[in-house]
């Protein structure tokens, strides 16, 4: 107070401006507020990118015809284009009477040219499904009024200009509008024909193969129990032959219908011309969607693009995964991840009240809980390695030897599935879940806990009714941590059950109907899949950043439907205090 | 229970402090000699204090008896060689200064305390002449036999209805007319049920403090407890609560034990028949109450009932 009186009155503090530079700008306020603002600009960044990137993908955009210098001409969607330096080495490779147009309107521009990437389809004939178109290659450019895009089962994409449409072999329709008129008026029961016959094909010789393979089984397991020889094993035999008997007449009959169905849509075709002028074929039975690119309007547009992601959402893959959907991918995620949950909480929960309500404290509960945090920094990997050494080598191969030895050497749950896949997960996820619900159970007021004792409560009791269902909601926060954690793991169910393509989904109609042991399809693993290990990698791109957005869109809502649980759960136990 | 044993003298609202002042006479030879000082001093000093017990006491039944108790919290010592007997049917109230060890005697009684880590105990207590501290006992149907209201309503995170019963629900009763009954008995008893009975399936911490406090005092009825602890029930609310508290505590009487601590020396002197004033942890002096804050025999009890000191 010195100071005050010797400034006539007022304190030191007190003398100062109010309104400085550093009362605004102090420099912790910058740095903490920066260094949110970074983490979030490169959150939003992100996923503004994959939001970006995959919403695009399935947008149909114009189809374009060049004239190329060289007397061809290609035709396609633009896929993305770009700027370059074309070298020398490639005008050399011109004709001469190109060569000087050519270099003429590269220099026009400094030396720089503009390329697009034409994805040109008609693969069967180019042997490609790509290719770069420089400008000054480019003599003409035209939109064609009615190239239609062919989205086809086998062999991607082809572009082409109707010519006739094809009954049997014979011209009904002429001219484009017909063509179209016509496709559109058939294209619904050659579908379904199409339907029809998958379903056959993969349902009912499912079926019969299943009566076959368990006929096989028992009569493998009889030999092995009776010996080759004994009069078992030869009733078995017997009844094998009976089956196969019956199946082989029922297979027969499969194929017939398989067969007559192929005939009737086989005489649907469309005769098609290239931009190269070459007269295709294609069967109408083999196309998944056409439309007219260039005479769309927006809703036109639309439509397409929703039946598109209609289509991914719920199909499954064509062309080595980079077209069709990922139904089977989403399918296998969510029940994996929901496989996880159920697995992870109730042991999670289980660990977190021994260490929290009745172990004493000490050294060795101590100890216990630094490896827990501690497990949760173990790489993703060392949870699949050992996942695939203890889960499916050691207990899957003795369950093999218990329960299926008729089956092997073929492994049943011995090798990678979703079971394992699940538990390997859970164990991921384990510290995560403990460590949320320890601090959800420390966060129960002890005074409730009293009130309960002093009802005449036991521990269990008190564990029960009071503390549990007030940490709830705590133990909830550990379950969507978990999810969101197991929910994108990748690394680790390459090892222990994730494959490229899976034959048949883990939940389906023949009983057991839940498959434990399968091996399923993960929307992580499928991006890693399509990024890294795809024959068509330019249009596996696109499919990335939509797979990738989808797999954010899964796990986002099944952390949304956890938090509105856990809200529901709150407001019934933490109302106001007074 | 506590019904069956009714108490033997009279029933009401009078009678406590006839039986305090009928003993006045016979009280008023001893004279208040120790200067309050002394006794203080000695007790600061971790010294034996002598209970100053008046003998109104002597003609009571007990409930609760408690013998020589000693209570420690790790190293550190909270009760000295407490001996008191609170009288079946009576409101005791326990006053002293922060810190004395009041609420540390009341857990004693139903074995609370063994939650703690690290106490220690000495001496016992008895519930209707059984040991409490006996290793034989259950501790868990001990409790049952005993009510307990805390300093801070503690209603659980359930329907007031599940609150209320949660006594009877953990010895698994389940029928559905018990349960309601004793669900509007207790609700009655505590006052509450006029307020709660259009809403007995919200949850309890929707109430406000006051209503959550009677919900606890309904709680710890519901079981028809011998004995019924109050920690302070009304510190954390409003002279109009207060006063329903105090009504009902004035209903209770005679039905139940009562034993209540309270800083609060008015209702000390309103409600109960018998104060018992505590101090560093050992029991200074125990009587009947019109006695305790008109006539104490120890200064140091003068001094802090009249709020000269503590
Ligand atoms: N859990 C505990 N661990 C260690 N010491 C404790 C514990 N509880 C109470 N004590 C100590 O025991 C002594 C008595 O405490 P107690 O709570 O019984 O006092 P009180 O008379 O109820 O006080 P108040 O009127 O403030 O509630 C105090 O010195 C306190 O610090
Ligand atoms: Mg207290």
């Amino acid at each position: 107070m010195s100071a005050a009186a010797s400034n006539g009155g007022r304190g030191r503090r007190g003398n100062r401006p109010s309104r400085t530079i550093r009362a605004y700008g102090e420099p912790m306020l910058w740095l903490t507020g920066g260094g949110l603002a970074t983490a979030l600009l490169m959150i939003v960044g992100l996923l503004a990118l994959v939001v970006y990137q995959g919403t695009g993908t399935f947008w149909p955009t114009a189809v374009v015809k060049y004239e190329l210098e060289t007397g061809n001409s290609v035709m396609g969607e633009v896929a993305r284009q770009e700027r370059f330096q074309p070298a020398a080495s490639v005008f050399e490779a011109l004709p001469e009477d190109q060569r000087g147009r050519a270099l003429s309107s590269v220099a026009s521009q400094g030396g720089y040219s503009l390329r697009r990437m034409l994805r040109t389809g008609n693969f069967e004939l180019t042997g490609e499904h790509f290719k770069w178109v420089s400008d000054f290659e480019i003599k003409a450019e035209t939109l064609p009024d009615w190239a239609l895009v062919f989205e086809r089962r086998r062999q991607g994409r082809f572009y082409g200009e109707p010519l006739a449409f094809l009954v049997g072999g014979s011209a009904v329709a002429e001219t484009p509008e017909d063509v179209w008129k016509k496709i559109r008026d058939t294209e619904g029961e050659v579908r379904a024909r199409w339907k029809e016959r998958r379903g056959l094909e993969t349902d009912d010789i499912g079926a019969v193969n299943l009566r076959l393979e368990e006929a096989r089984l028992r009569q493998h397991g009889a030999e092995v129990a009776y010996g080759l020889g004994s009069p078992q094993a030869a009733i078995a035999a017997a009844a094998f032959a009976e089956v196969e008997s019956v199946a082989t007449a029922e297979f027969d009959g499969i194929r017939a219908r398989i067969q007559a169905l192929d005939e009737q849509n086989a005489s649907f075709q469309i005769l098609v011309r290239t931009a190269a002028g070459q007269s295709i074929k294609l069967a109408l039975a083999d196309i998944v969607r056409v439309y007219p690119a260039n005479r769309l309007g927006l809703a036109g547009k639309v439509a397409v693009y929703l039946s598109r992601w209609a289509e991914f959402v719920s199909d499954e893959p064509r062309e080595a995964n980079s077209e069709g959907g990922v139904f089977p991918a989403i399918f296998g995620t969510v029940v994996m991840t929901l496989l996880m949950s159920l697995l992870v909480t109730p042991f999670g929960v289980l660990a977190a009240l021994y260490l929290r309500e009745y172990a004493r404290g000490g050294v060795v509960v101590s100890t216990v809980r630094i490896a827990i945090n501690n497990l949760a920094g173990v790489p993703s990997i060392v949870f699949g390695v050992f996942g695939l050494g203890f889960f499916c080598y050691i207990i899957g191969a003795n369950v093999d030897q218990l329960f299926y030895a008729s089956k092997l050497p073929t492994p049943t749950f011995g090798t990678g599935g979703i079971l394992w896949a699940a538990l390997t997960l859970a164990l991921l996820t384990l510290p995560v879940v403990i460590v949320a619900t320890e601090e959800a159970l420390a966060a129960v007021p002890g005074s409730m806990r009293e009130g309960s004792y002093a009802c005449g409560a036991s521990k269990w009791q008190t564990i029960r009714r009071i503390v549990l269902p007030r940490a709830m909601p705590g133990i909830m926060t550990g379950m969507i941590l978990a999810i969101a954690r197991g929910a994108g793991e990748v690394a680790p169910l390459m090892l222990v059950g994730a494959v490229k393509l899976a034959p048949n989904l883990p939940l389906d109609s023949t009983a057991p109907y839940f498959h434990a042991e399968r091996s399923f399809m993960h929307l992580g693993f499928h991006i890693y899949d399509l990024g890294f290990q795809s024959q068509n990698s330019e249009a596996a791109k696109p499919m990335v950043f939509t797979t990738t957005l989808l797999l954010i869109a899964i796990i986002a809502t099944l952390n949304l439907t956890a938090v509105w649980l856990r809200g529901r759960l709150r407001r019934r136990f933490m109302t106001s205090q007074f | 229970m506590a019904t069956a044993h009714a108490n033997m003298l009279s029933n009401g609202r009078g009678m406590m402090s006839d039986a305090a002042t009928g003993k006045t006479s016979a009280d008023a030879a001893v004279p208040a000699s120790r200067s309050a000082a002394d006794s203080l001093a000695a007790a600061a000093r971790g010294e034996r204090v002598a209970t100053e017990t008046h003998l109104a006491l002597a003609a009571e039944e007990a409930a609760v008896e408690i013998d020589d108790f000693c209570l420690w919290y790790g190293a550190s010592q909270a009760l000295y060689d407490v001996s008191m007997v609170i009288p079946r049917g009576k409101v005791t109230a326990l006053i002293g200064p922060s810190g004395c060890g009041k609420s540390t005697l009341l857990r004693s009684v139903n074995r609370l305390n063994d939650l703690v880590e690290g106490v220690r105990i000495s001496g016992d207590m008895k519930l209707s002449g059984a040991s409490i501290y006996d290793s034989s006992i259950d501790v868990i149907e001990l409790r049952k036999r005993m009510g307990m209201v805390f300093q801070k309503p503690n209603p659980f995170p359930m329907s007031i209805y599940e609150n209320v019963v949660y006594p009877l629900r953990i010895d698994g009763e389940r029928d559905r007319r018990v349960l309601d009954e004793v669900c509007e008995r207790s609700l009655r008893g505590a006052a509450l049920w006029d307020e709660a009975k259009d809403r007995l399936t919200t949850s309890a911490l929707g109430l406000s403090g006051g209503q959550q406090q009677r919900l606890c005092i309904a709680r710890a009825i519901a079981a028809d407890p011998e004995v019924l602890l109050m920690d302070e029930p009304c510190s954390a609310l409003d002279p109009i609560a207060t006063g329903r508290i105090e009504d009902l505590i004035e209903e209770l009487k005679g039905e139940y034990t009562i034993l209540i601590v309270t800083h609060n020396m008015q209702q000390a002197s309103r409600t109960s028949d018998f104060t018992a004033f505590m101090y560093l942890g050992s029991l200074i002096e125990y009587g009947g109450t019109y006695e305790m804050f008109s006539r104490p025999h120890l200064k140091a009890t003068e001094a802090y009932v009249s709020g000269r000191f503590g």
